[in-house]
C-alpha cells in the first residue's frame, strides 16, 4: 500500500502542469484515507459511548446541577474545592483505597500461585480450570447477597463459626477494617480464578527452551519460577494489575449489598464501608446533586490514573529486577 | 420453488411489517384527532390492587385504553419518577407516588397539575381524611395528589413472650402497656429484667420515625427551615430511644433487612411497630410455624399516626390531563379503594369506605381472627393532622436518622450519634 502511494506522485510528478485525472485523485485518496475509514468505527463508537460523557461530566462538574434544573448555576470549581474538604469524600477514598489493597494485592498473588498449580500435569485439567472460574460466572447480586449473610453480624454463619472454635464474634458492619476485609473477600472470591486462567494462559505461552536451559544449568523449580516464569510474565501481570485497578477502585455492588439497610447508599452506619463509587452514587441519585456527583466522578478518575500509573512503575521494577542473568 | 418460496415468505413478511407500522401509525393518529380512543398510561409501583380496576374502567369507558406499568420496588420507581419529571417527558398520564416520597414532588409541584381545577367537580375534600386531603396539597395549596391507601399505627406483639414474662397478653391488658412511651419503655425494662435480657423491640429506627411523626412539627417547618436543633420534640425522641437501647430493649436489627427477617422466626423480641400494611409482612417473615403467635391491638403509644399511603398525580406532560385525572379520581372514589383493599389489603383513606361493613367485618386469621378492618379504621380516626413533610425529610429520615440509630446500637456514643444526626440533616438541607 505505502509504494503505491509513494509511487503515484512520482508517476504524475512529469506533467506537473497538468490536473491529475479524477480516477487518479480518487485513487490516491482511496490509499491516504480509507485506512481511516476502516478504523473510524471504533472511535466513532468510543467518541459517542467512552469520550463524551468524560468530556460532558466535566462539564457538568462546574454547574450548581440539581437534577430537573432548568438553568443550572455556573460556579467553577466550587464542587471540586468543596470536594476537598469534605470529610466524607475523604472518608471514602480511605475506605476505597483500603478494600482495593485488600482485595488485588492478595488477589493476584494467589492468581498467579493458581496458576503455576494449574500448569503443573494434573488429572482432568479443563475441569480445574473450570472450577476456578465458577465464582465469576455467578451473578455478582446472588454473591453480594449471599455473602452479606454469612458475614451477618447476629445470625451469620461467619461469626456462627467463630463462635463454634472460640473466638468472639465480629462486628462486621460496624467494625470499619473487618467490613473492609468482608468486602475484600466478596471481591476476591469472584475474580481470582478469573485472574489465574489470564495468567495460566501467559504461563503456558512461554518458551520451553529457556526452562529447558535452565533445568540443564541446574535451577529448580523454585528458582525457575522466580527467575523466568515471573519476569517473563511481566506485560500478562501489567495488563492484569492495572485492570483489578480499575476495577477495585471502582468497587459499588458489593460495599451496597453488604450494608444491613436494604437499598441504603450510607455505607454502613457512620460510612464504614462507602467507597468513592458509593458516595458518586448517593451525591447523583439520592441527593439528586448531579454537578458534585460529576466532581467525584473526575476525581476518581484522577486516582485510577494516578493509582494504575503507579502500579504499572512498580510492576515494570519488579520484574525487571529479578530478570534472567544470562 | 426453494427460491420463489424465500420470495414469497419475505413479500407477506414486508406485508405484514408494513400493516402493523400502519395500524400503530393510524392509531395514533386517530388518537390526536380526538375522535378515536384515547389512550392513557398510569404507573404504579408494589401492589396497588388495580389489576381488576383498570379492565372495569375501560369497560365502563369505551372510548379510554389504558395501559399500566407496573415496578416491583418504591425506590427505583421514585428515583426514574423524579429523573423523568427532570427530562420533561416519559412519564405516565397518573402517576402513583408513595408518601415519603411525596415531599420531593412537592419541591417540583410547577410540573404537576392541580387536581381542583383539572379534576371532575363532583371530587369534593370531604371524600377523604381531612389529614389525608391536606397532605396532598403543596405549599401554594394546589391539590397535587388523590389519596389512595393509609398506614394507620398499630403495635403488633408476641402474646406467647409476653405471657411467659408474666406480662398482660390479652388485648385489653396489653392496652395499657401501649397507652403511652413512658408506660411503653417501662414495659420494656420489665421485660427484659424478667427474661434475663431479651429484646423488647426490633428496630430502633421504626420506633423513632413513629415518635418523630407524632410531633406538630418533623425536621423542616413550614417554611422549609430545619428544625433538629430547635425542636424540643426531637431531641427527646432521641433521647428516649437511645436510652432503651443502652437498657438492653432492642434487638439491634435493621428492618426489612435479612437478619431482620430471622429476627421474627427466631422470636428474637416481643413487639414492632405495625402500620396496616405491615400484617402481612410480619405474616410472612414469621412464617406458618409462628402462626397464632403474633397479635396485634387498636393502642399505640401517645395515641395514633399514619405510616405510609400513596396519591395519584396528573403530571404536566400528560397530553390528556382531564381524562387522566378522571380516571385517577375513579381509583380512589370509596368503592374502588375498597376493591384495592380486598384484593392486596391497601388500607382506603376514604371517609366513606373507612365505615363500610366490607372492611369492617375483615379479619386476619394469622393474628388470631381480629378484626383488622374495625381495629385500623379506629386507629385511622385517630389521627388529626398530617405533620408537614419539607423536601428532604425522608432522606434525613433514611440516611441520616436510621444510620445515627445503628450506630448507637453498635456501640457509639448517644451523645456523639446526635451530631452525627445534627450534621447529616444539616448536609441534606442546605
Amino acid at each position: 500500500m505505502t509504494t503505491v502511494a509513494d509511487q503515484l506522485p512520482r508517476q504524475d510528478s512529469p506533467r506537473e502542469p497538468a490536473k491529475p485525472s479524477l480516477r487518479h485523485r480518487l485513487s490516491r485518496w482511496d490509499v491516504t484515507f480509507s485506512p481511516y475509514l476502516y478504523i473510524a468505527p471504533f472511535f466513532v463508537v468510543f467518541g459517542l459511548t467512552g469520550l463524551f460523557p468524560l468530556l460532558y461530566t466535566g462539564y457538568v462538574s462546574l454547574f450548581d446541577w440539581e437534577v430537573g434544573d432548568d438553568d443550572p448555576k455556573f460556579i467553577g470549581l466550587a464542587n471540586f474545592t468543596a470536594l476537598l474538604g469534605d470529610p466524607q469524600f475523604w472518608n471514602a477514598v480511605v475506605n476505597t483505597v483500603s478494600i482495593f489493597l485488600l482485595s488485588s494485592v492478595p488477589q493476584v498473588i494467589i492468581a498467579v500461585l493458581l496458576a503455576a498449580l494449574l500448569s503443573l500435569r494434573l488429572r482432568f485439567p479443563a475441569g480445574w480450570r473450570v472450577g476456578i472460574l465458577l465464582p465469576y460466572s455467578a451473578s455478582l447480586v446472588a454473591l453480594g447477597i449471599i455473602f452479606a449473610n454469612l458475614f451477618g453480624p447476629r445470625y451469620g454463619l461467619v461469626n456462627a463459626m467463630l463462635e463454634a472454635v472460640g473466638l468472639d464474634r465480629v462486628e462486621w458492619q460496624a467494625n470499619r477494617f473487618a467490613s473492609h476485609l468482608a468486602i475484600a473477600t466478596m471481591v476476591n472470591w469472584r475474580w481470582t480464578g478469573y485472574n489465574a486462567l489470564i495468567v495460566l494462559a501467559a504461563m503456558q505461552a512461554l518458551p520451553r527452551d529457556v526452562y529447558e536451559a535452565a533445568v540443564v544449568d541446574g535451577a529448580g523449580a523454585v528458582r525457575r519460577f522466580f527467575s523466568i516464569t515471573l519476569p517473563m510474565l511481566r506485560p500478562t501481570l501489567i495488563f492484569v494489575v492495572v485492570t483489578s485497578t480499575i476495577g477495585g477502585l471502582q468497587i459499588f455492588t458489593e460495599p451496597k449489598l453488604f450494608d444491613a439497610m436494604p437499598g441504603s447508599n450510607n455505607g454502613g452506619s457512620q460510612h464504614q464501608f462507602q467507597t468513592l463509587t458509593l458516595y458518586l452514587y448517593q451525591s447523583a441519585f439520592e441527593g439528586f446533586d448531579l454537578g458534585y456527583a460529576s466532581a467525584i466522578a473526575w476525581l476518581l478518575f484522577l486516582l485510577i490514573v494516578l493509582i494504575a500509573l503507579a502500579n504499572f512503575l512498580i510492576t515494570r521494577r519488579i520484574a525487571t529486577t529479578t530478570g534472567p542473568k544470562r | 420453488m426453494r427460491h420463489l418460496h424465500k420470495g414469497v415468505s419475505l413479500a407477506i413478511g414486508l406485508a405484514v411489517l408494513g400493516a402493523s407500522l400502519a395500524a400503530c401509525g393510524g392509531g395514533g393518529t386517530a388518537g390526536s384527532a380526538g375522535n378515536g380512543p384515547i389512550e392513557l398510561s398510569i404507573g404504579t409501583f408494589t401492589e396497588f390492587g388495580y389489576e381488576d380496576l383498570i379492565p372495569e374502567y375501560e369497560r365502563l369507558h369505551p372510548g379510554i385504553k389504558i395501559t399500566h406499568h407496573k415496578t416491583g420496588e418504591g425506590g427505583p420507581y421514585h428515583q426514574n419518577l423524579i429523573t423523568k419529571l427532570a427530562a420533561g417527558n416519559g412519564l405516565e398520564d397518573v402517576v402513583a407516588v408513595e408518601e415519603g416520597h411525596f415531599s420531593d414532588i412537592i419541591d417540583k409541584s410547577s410540573k404537576f397539575n392541580d387536581l381542583t381545577e383539572i379534576g371532575p367537580g363532583n371530587v369534593t375534600p370531604d371524600r377523604w381524611l381531612t389529614w389525608k386531603y391536606e397532605a396532598g396539597k403543596d405549599r401554594d395549596g394546589r391539590l397535587i395528589g388523590y389519596g389512595t391507601d393509609i398506614g394507620p399505627l398499630a403495635l403488633c406483639y408476641r402474646k406467647d413472650l409476653l405471657q411467659a414474662a408474666g406480662l398482660p397478653a390479652d388485648p385489653e391488658g396489653v392496652k395499657t402497656l401501649f397507652a403511652s412511651w413512658d408506660s411503653y419503655f417501662a414495659a420494656g425494662d420489665e421485660y427484659v429484667a424478667r427474661t434475663g435480657g431479651k429484646a423488647w423491640f426490633d428496630a430502633s429506627s421504626q420506633l423513632y420515625n413513629s415518635m418523630v411523626n407524632q410531633l406538630d412539627t418533623g425536621y423542616l417547618d413550614r417554611g422549609d427551615k430545619l428544625t433538629i436543633e430547635t425542636n424540643p420534640g426531637i431531641k427527646a425522641a432521641w433521647d428516649r430511644i437511645t436510652g432503651a437501647i443502652r437498657r438492653g430493649q432492642s434487638a439491634k436489627l435493621i428492618a426489612f433487612g435479612n437478619e431482620w427477617k430471622t429476627g421474627f422466626q427466631q422470636g428474637t423480641f416481643a413487639t414492632t411497630v405495625c402500620p396496616s400494611w405491615m400484617l402481612g409482612v410480619v405474616e410472612e417473615n414469621a412464617g406458618p410455624g409462628n402462626a397464632g403467635k403474633w397479635a396485634v391491638t387498636d393502642a399505640f403509644p401517645n395515641g395514633g399516626g399514619n405510616w405510609g399511603g400513596s396519591y395519584l398525580t396528573v403530571p404536566k406532560q400528560s397530553k390528556h390531563p382531564k381524562e387522566a385525572a378522571e380516571l385517577a379520581a375513579w381509583l380512589t372514589a370509596p368503592e374502588q379503594q375498597l376493591k384495592a383493599f380486598q384484593a392486596r389489603g391497601n388500607f382506603p383513606s376514604q371517609v366513606q369506605a373507612l365505615t363500610s361493613p366490607q372492611l369492617l367485618q375483615r379479619t386476619e386469621p394469622y393474628f388470631g381472627d381480629v378484626k383488622v378492618g374495625q381495629l385500623y379504621a379506629d386507629q385511622a380516626k385517630k389521627v388529626t393532622r398530617a405533620q408537614y413533610k419539607g423536601p428532604g425529610d425522608g432522606h434525613i429520615q433514611e440516611n441520616v436518622t436510621s444510620p445515627a440509630l445503628q450506630a448507637v446500637e453498635q456501640g457509639t456514643p448517644p451523645d456523639q450519634a446526635w451530631q452525627q444526626v445534627v450534621d447529616g440533616a444539616k448536609r441534606i438541607v442546605k
